[in-house]
């Protein structure tokens, strides 16, 4: 096991399938030249050559739809885009043509390409640059979303999202790229898609928690573990298809559950999850779902307000404290 | 190798570039032929100077952590600000990209409020919600700040068409990057701006880079000409002297009023600093730097006035020390002003203050 940092996980994934298959390329803002906007691709250049590592204009709908069409005649492409806050200008791309023209063609086209970049906020950048897109992207059917939280579970998943046969949207975050993790050695590491991992055993309460998000959800867990209460994490990765049958297991056991999600709250990730529950394990329940997730405002500037928006353990341990009614 | 060989060894041009944009030559009218009022020369210096002060004290601050988020520092590009503004109405509306402290300063907005505004305050500019990127000051007719390349492009256009609309007789001004000109955005904003007749202005501040990407490595042809298939007027200017930006912008000014007619300008210019306060720069070269600080813009009106004996040494010692103290005691103020109160969180996400957030 290597001590990687998240943005080096990445590039290793890419590295050792650019290495593979002849077929994949990059392409995006300043990954060649520049090696990177947040020095993901650094190397690449060097490595690949400018065939393989192209640098692009500020033009998302163009690549991302050159993305697409380069897929659909045979290459694989990665899409990066500087954050996924700007793909926005290029979605039509995604939603409409990565996403449907397969079914639209009878099953005659295929899109085996990634969209990725990162995700989200990252501190005070704005209420422009602050969304999390996860639950928009897996609402339309075609597409394939992952969100990893970890070193090893980024590198292993996109080497899997790679060489998925459709398009698969690719979520990182900026604040994590620095993050450390263990990564196995192992010569093909692959974590499958759609399968969640239970990260901490607990007895009392399951928490779902993807991404940074994740990172919240431990933070709460070891303080309520000081307090008695085991918490269960459940960090579902890959968002579709969602791995429900691990977290209704986890429900079943802990009779609890409280899904913390960095996003607006109205139709998002937690509200599928909570629906999910409801549905297939409303007689395990104790207490109603909860969720932790932003304020359905936009982001704000100010560091106090911004300290406001943004997730806090404290919210999660106030939900757990309600879901298992010790408040 | 044949020359198709060739082209699939790469497709964006690679290699260091040395010169990534030519300069224009400078207009050679004086002020006088220029129509600038021999009282207003040192005012256009001081809007220059105060945006520069402004701007390194804004970075020195920013590097001591006392504020957060992004910083793109408009330094090198005044002339541009402060010699649109004055060849502009007052009342004439202003749009630009997220590098867009220097239009608030130029426009009228204090110090105070911009400096409030970077460190996130209520009584920023925008309130502390917008930051850096985000200045607004409606009043002055400027409307922001805008942090998505290219989005505000049919924003300018769309207050042209109110204006026209209105007939007030103001038209719209739109700046961007030349990064910026490679957005879908740009194509459908010309063309709509050309087919209704919309009274805007729009300019790509080319300063050479798109972040670590020069020019010619991010677009194809010259820029002014994408504007030739909307016949749309256009122009090149050169944007480190204040003259010529005065004299091109008062001219293309009094067409699309008169005219009811888009025009298209491009600036030639250079930022001195990185993208933003974490960009190195080692994509350009010291030479290219120190060949156009050769032309700064503040030196080349200081060296005007001298020349032509319109202020003493001493009269603008007396305006760079009167804004030295103004943009120190905006430091202050910006520390020492109060943080948003919590309830502004969830204001001003719609007009109704009681909107049923959803939980
Ligand atoms: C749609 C979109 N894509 C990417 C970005 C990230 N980004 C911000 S500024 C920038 C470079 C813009 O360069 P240019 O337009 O030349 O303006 P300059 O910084 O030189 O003023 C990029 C890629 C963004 N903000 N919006
Ligand atoms: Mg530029």
């Amino acid at each position: 096991m290597a001590e990687l940092q998240f943005r080096e996980a990445i590039r290793e994934a890419l590295n050792e399938e650019m290495r593979r298959d002849e077929s994949i390329v990059i392409m995006g803002e300043e990954v060649a030249e520049y090696n990177g906007a947040y020095k993901v691709t650094q190397g690449m250049l060097d490595e690949f050559g400018s065939k393989r590592v192209i640098d692009t204009p500020i033009s998302e709908l163009g690549f991302a739809g050159i993305g697409v069409g380069a897929a659909m005649n045979g290459l694989r492409p990665i899409i990066e885009f500087m954050t996924f806050n700007f793909a926005l200008v290029g979605i039509d791309q995604i939603l409409n043509n990565a996403a449907k023209l397969r079914y639209m063609s009878g099953g005659q086209i295929s899109i085996p390409m990634v969209f990725r970049g990162p995700n989200a906020g990252a501190g005070q950048l704005g209420a422009t640059h602050s969304v999390s897109y996860e639950s928009l992207y897996a609402h339309y059917p075609g597409l394939k979303v992952m969100y990893p939280s970890e070193p090893g579970d980024a590198k292993g998943m996109l080497k899997t999202a790679i060489r998925d046969n459709n398009p698969v949207i690719f979520l990182e975050s900026e604040q994590m790229y620095g993050m450390k993790g263990y990564v196995p050695d192992e010569e093909d590491y692959i974590i499958p898609m759609g399968k969640a991992k239970i990260k901490r055993e607990g007895t009392d309460v399951t928490l779902v928690a993807h991404g940074k998000a994740y990172h919240v959800a431990v933070q709460a867990a070891q303080q309520l573990a000081k307090d008695g209460i085991e918490c269960e994490i459940i960090d579902p990765r890959t968002i579709k298809p969602f791995d429900m049958e691990t977290v209704i297991e986890s429900v079943k056991k802990t009779n609890r559950c409280v899904v913390v999600d960095e996003s607006h709250p109205f139709g998002g990730i937690a509200s599928e999850v909570g629906f999910q529950i409801q549905r297939d394990a409303f007689d395990y329940l104790d207490a109603p779902v909860l969720r932790v997730c932003l304020p359905d405002v936009p982001a704000p500037f100010a560091k106090n307000l911004y300290d406001l928006w943004f997730l806090d353990k404290k919210q999660v341990i106030d939900a757990v404290n309600t879901v298992t009614y010790r408040n | 190798m044949s020359k198709k060989k060739d082209q699939v060894a790469g497709f964006t041009p690679t290699g260091v570039v040395y010169k990534t944009t030519d300069l224009p030559k400078a207009t050679r009218k004086s002020h006088k032929s220029l129509g600038i009022k021999e009282e207003d020369l040192l005012g256009l210096y001081e809007s220059m100077y105060k945006q520069r002060r402004f701007e390194e004290r804004a970075a020195q601050q920013y590097q001591k952590g006392k504020f957060g988020g992004f910083l793109h520092l408009y330094i090198g590009q005044e002339a541009l600000s402060t010699g649109v503004v004055h060849a502009l109405n007052q009342d004439d509306d202003i749009i630009t990209a997220y590098r867009c402290h220097g239009w608030a300063l130029a426009r009228g907005t204090s110090a105070n409020a911009c400096m409030s505004e970077l460190f996130g305050k209520v009584d920023g500019c925008s309130r502390g919600k917008g930051g850096s990127m985000h200045f607004f000051d409606l009043e002055n007719h400027f409307w922001g700040g805008h942090a998505i390349v290219g989005a505000h492009l049919p924003l300018a256009a769309g207050l042209a068409f109110a204006n026209k609309y209105n007939d007030n007789d103001r038209i719209a001004t739109c700046f961007f990057g030349d990064g910026a000109i490679d957005q879908g955005s740009v194509n459908e904003s010309f063309n709509l701006a050309a087919l209704w007749n919309l009274p805007v202005i729009f300019v790509v501040e080319n300063n050479g880079y798109s972040m670590g990407t020069a020019v010619n490595r991010h677009t194809a042809g010259e820029l002014v000409e994408r504007a030739a298939p909307y016949n749309m007027k256009r122009d090149v200017v050169n944007g480190m002297d204040l003259f010529s930006v005065i004299e091109k912008f008062s001219e293309a000014a009094e067409y699309v009023r008169n005219e009811q007619k888009p025009y298209f300008m491009e600036v030639r210019t250079y930022r001195y600093r990185g993208h933003s306060m974490s960009d190195p720069g080692n994509y350009r070269t010291k030479e290219e730097l120190e060949e156009f600080r050769a032309n700064d813009p503040i030196e080349r009106l200081k060296s005007y006035l001298f020349d032509k004996e319109l202020a003493t040494d001493d009269d603008l010692k007396e305006i760079e020390d009167r804004l030295e103290q103004e943009i120190l005691d905006a430091v202050d103020f910006a520390e020492n002003a109060e943080l948003p109160p919590a309830e502004d969180l969830y204001k001003h996400v719609y007009v109704e203050d009681d909107f049923p957030y959803h939980v």
